[in-house]
């Protein structure tokens, strides 16, 4: 019985390599960072590019978180069996860019398989992040949110507040946050998910500033932190102040927090505009999405945010073949149609990150059905790029984003001010960068 | 006397014992010599660019603040899980050497612990202690307690420790256990003749007797707590809020794994590996003592 088990099961292996050989097509393997629902789009997609064509072959698999997957990258370069394709999330693009001959980065896929991507087909805030600084495209954007403030509308109804006007500016959050907190129209007036990006990474490029010498990284190693300016210790002093008269509270990194609003705990919350999905699932109250509140004694008219989410990076590995890499550019080129961009943007509540993309979910009245959800690419797409809204290009910045919880947590303890906990980020994060710049240069 | 067997010629002995030494070797030799090298050594992510620094990752090391901070914390949180599950394991053992009823069922329960994997013990603990979502974090904060181990250095260091003792007790009751019923009951029988009751009795006849055990638990539960919580600490604060749980096993995960600075990382794991290195030796020493007595 078990003899005859393994002999079916050896048959079965063996036609099954057999159709894969006959078939002739190219085994483009991908490893990405998407679970849940995500994983079940990316699987879709997948079998809608194998589906559509007879060249190549694209296996997805699961390598768990973005830093797990990004090790998991390195560890198989390092040991030759790196995939065709990853999945890398924005702030490991410093590290990607420094890695030389382990990437063929997107420009020289497409000059080597003639296969077409236009990088004028992206928004300009979503290509900015993945280019060098001459405007080739060094990674392929795929999954790209921005943050943006969400608001429960029944407890800022019960606050006294118009729900139909947000707040715009931050001494309106604060306002409306200390109706919130006056009326106990909710338990936690406001919190934030993703803390560094959120309140600095972006409040930097919105309104302009510098977060980083060297146009914020992306024209050399030897760039500095500048997030101990004054905009900056005045942005966390209004947060801690807020923590401390209870109008804020503080629920932990990353995603920690998303749940208190979820709930209706929170009234108002700032997260990624790719928490859409997960609010329309749990929410049992009416909600509205709006862009992030700005200083008004800083611009009157914020510029573009910048993205989170990740881009897909094209790895090498010895004895990798030309059909191979054109099976890697015919499927970016899949996934970029204005088709399945759009398809992407609404099934996931990522940004479509082409234009036409963006242009196809209007044409299909997408935004008329679902109020809102173009408020994040109205808030990317706002303004001129600048080099301080282009993004970051800085080595280690994972390490750097654990620095800035770090200084911030110790600071809402009472344990420091904000100038201390942000000159801490500056020295600490400087060292950081000069390791990282010492390392990527030897 | 140590029973031996002899075998004829080389080769047979050398073949029986290849496997185990291919495996330490492939398993241990390889990986920590390694670790050894990178330790020496500056490299990017990718491996790309390698600069021999001989021993600055290590001066750089002793020489970062933080790193000093980490390893006292480490002591610290050492001490209390030691602490903590021993002395729970200890009372728990005492009660259940005695004559009760269902103590089979008693003793199994006990032990249950041990066998739940440690990043499925920190979902558990979560569900106790979040400050929204756990039993009794809400509970603490409905009653006016502000509960909340993210954002306070104390609460966090007393989860870490709470749900790492608790996973360790399971471990110490079997040894103390197995201790308290290796002493002689003639030797407590005649105390209890003598007229020495309860706390009397355990203190001059019961611990003293228990002494090799609570050694042997002693070096075993540091070593667990200093290199085995990994996961623990990791699934349950990742190390925060600021510093305030970042043992030195989560800082190597954090700056090898996460920050990809493989030099200062390895640094780290040879200096952790001569803390093994030196409490194993520790350990044989004591234990062979007490054999030789």
């Amino acid at each position: 019985m078990k003899r005859r088990t393994l002999i079916a099961g050896a048959a079965a292996l063996g036609l099954h390599s057999r159709a894969r050989a006959q078939a002739g097509r190219a085994r483009v393997v991908f490893w990405h960072a998407m679970n849940g629902a995500l994983n079940d789009e990316v699987n879709r997609i997948c079998a809608a590019f194998n589906a559509a064509q007879a060249d190549a072959e694209v296996v997805p698999v699961f390598k768990g978180t973005y830093p797990e997957t990004l090790t998991a990258a390195i560890a198989a370069w390092r040991a030759g069996q790196a995939p065709h394709l990853v999945q890398m999330y924005e702030v490991g693009t410093g590290s990607m860019l420094a890695a030389g001959p382990a990437v063929k980065q997107t420009w020289q896929l497409i000059q080597e398989s003639g296969i077409a991507i236009d990088p004028a087909a992206y928004i300009g805030a979503v290509r900015g992040y993945y280019s060098l600084p001459d405007g080739r495209l060094a990674s392929m954007p795929f999954n790209s949110s921005t943050s943006v403030m969400w608001l429960n509308a029944d407890a800022l109804e019960r606050a006294g507040l118009d729900p139909a006007k947000p707040p715009a500016t931050w001494p309106e959050v604060i306002a409306a946050a200390q109706a919130v907190r006056a009326k106990s129209a909710a338990p936690t007036a406001a919190t934030t998910s993703w803390f560094p990006w959120i309140q600095l990474e972006q409040f930097a490029a919105m309104h302009d500033l510098p977060f980083a010498t060297k146009a914020n990284g992306f024209e050399g190693l030897d760039t500095a932190l500048l997030v101990n300016a004054p905009p900056f210790v005045k942005q966390l002093d209004r947060i801690l102040a807020m923590a401390k008269e209870g109008t804020f509270r503080y629920a932990g990194r990353d995603i920690a927090p998303d749940p208190l609003f979820y709930s209706g705990e929170a009234a108002i919350s700032f997260n990624s505009s790719g928490s859409r999905a997960d609010i329309v699932k749990n929410a049992k109250f009416r909600w509205l999405e709006a862009p992030l509140p700005y200083d008004p004694e800083l611009t009157a008219a914020p510029i573009n945010s910048i993205i989170g989410g990740a881009s897909l990076w094209t790895m090498t590995a010895p004895g990798r073949t030309p059909a191979e890499y054109k099976g890697v550019a015919q499927f970016l080129a899949f996934i970029a149609q204005p088709a399945r961009d759009a398809e992407w943007h609404q099934n996931t509540g990522y940004v479509p990150v082409t234009l036409a993309g963006y242009e196809e979910s209007k044409r299909q009245g997408y935004y008329d059905k679902n109020p809102g959800a173009d408020v994040p690419i109205k808030q990317l797409t706002r303004g001129t790029v600048t080099p301080n809204s282009r993004g970051f290009r800085l080595g280690r910045m994972p390490e750097l984003r654990n620095i800035v919880y770090e200084e911030v947590e110790r600071a809402l303890q009472g344990q420091q001010g904000a100038q201390a906990a942000l000159d801490s980020v500056v020295s600490r994060g400087n060292r950081v960068l000069r390791e990282f710049e010492r390392a990527n240069r030897a | 006397m140590e029973r031996r067997t002899i075998f004829p010629g080389r080769l047979l002995p050398v073949l029986l014992a290849a496997p185990q030494i291919a495996l330490t070797a492939v398993f241990f030799l390889w990986p920590a010599g390694q670790a050894m090298w990178f330790s020496a050594a500056r490299q990017d992510a990718f491996g790309l660019r390698t600069e021999f620094v001989g021993f600055e990752n290590f001066s750089d090391l002793l020489a970062d603040p933080l790193y000093r901070d980490s390893a006292g914390r480490t002591a610290v949180f050492c001490v209390l899980v030691a602490a903590l599950s021993m002395g729970v394991a200890l009372l728990l053992a005492v009660f259940a050497d005695r004559e009760i009823r269902g103590r089979a069922a008693y003793r199994t329960l006990l032990i249950w612990p041990y066998a739940i994997a440690p990043a499925v013990a920190a979902v558990l603990w979560i569900l106790v202690l979040h400050p929204q979502v756990g039993l009794l974090g809400r509970w603490l904060n409905r009653h006016g307690i502000a509960w909340d181990y993210r954002l306070r250095d104390a609460q966090a260091m007393s989860v870490v420790v709470l749900a790492s003792a608790w996973k360790q007790v399971s471990y110490d009751f079997i040894f103390f256990l197995a201790g308290l019923q290796a002493i002689p009951r003639t030797v407590t029988e005649a105390a209890r003749m003598d007229g020495a009751r309860g706390w009397r009795r355990f203190r001059t006849i019961t611990l003293p007797l228990l002494a090799p055990t609570v050694l042997f638990l002693l070096v075993v539960n540091l070593v667990y707590a200093a290199f085995d919580t990994f996961g623990t600490v990791q699934a349950l604060t990742g190390g925060g809020p600021g510093k305030a749980t970042e043992t030195l096993v989560v800082k190597v995960y954090r700056d090898g794994v996460v920050n990809l600075d493989l030099g200062s990382s390895s640094a780290q794991s040879v200096l952790l590996m001569g803390a093994v290195i030196a409490l194993t030796a520790l350990q044989f020493r004591v234990l062979g003592r007490r054999s030789a007595d």
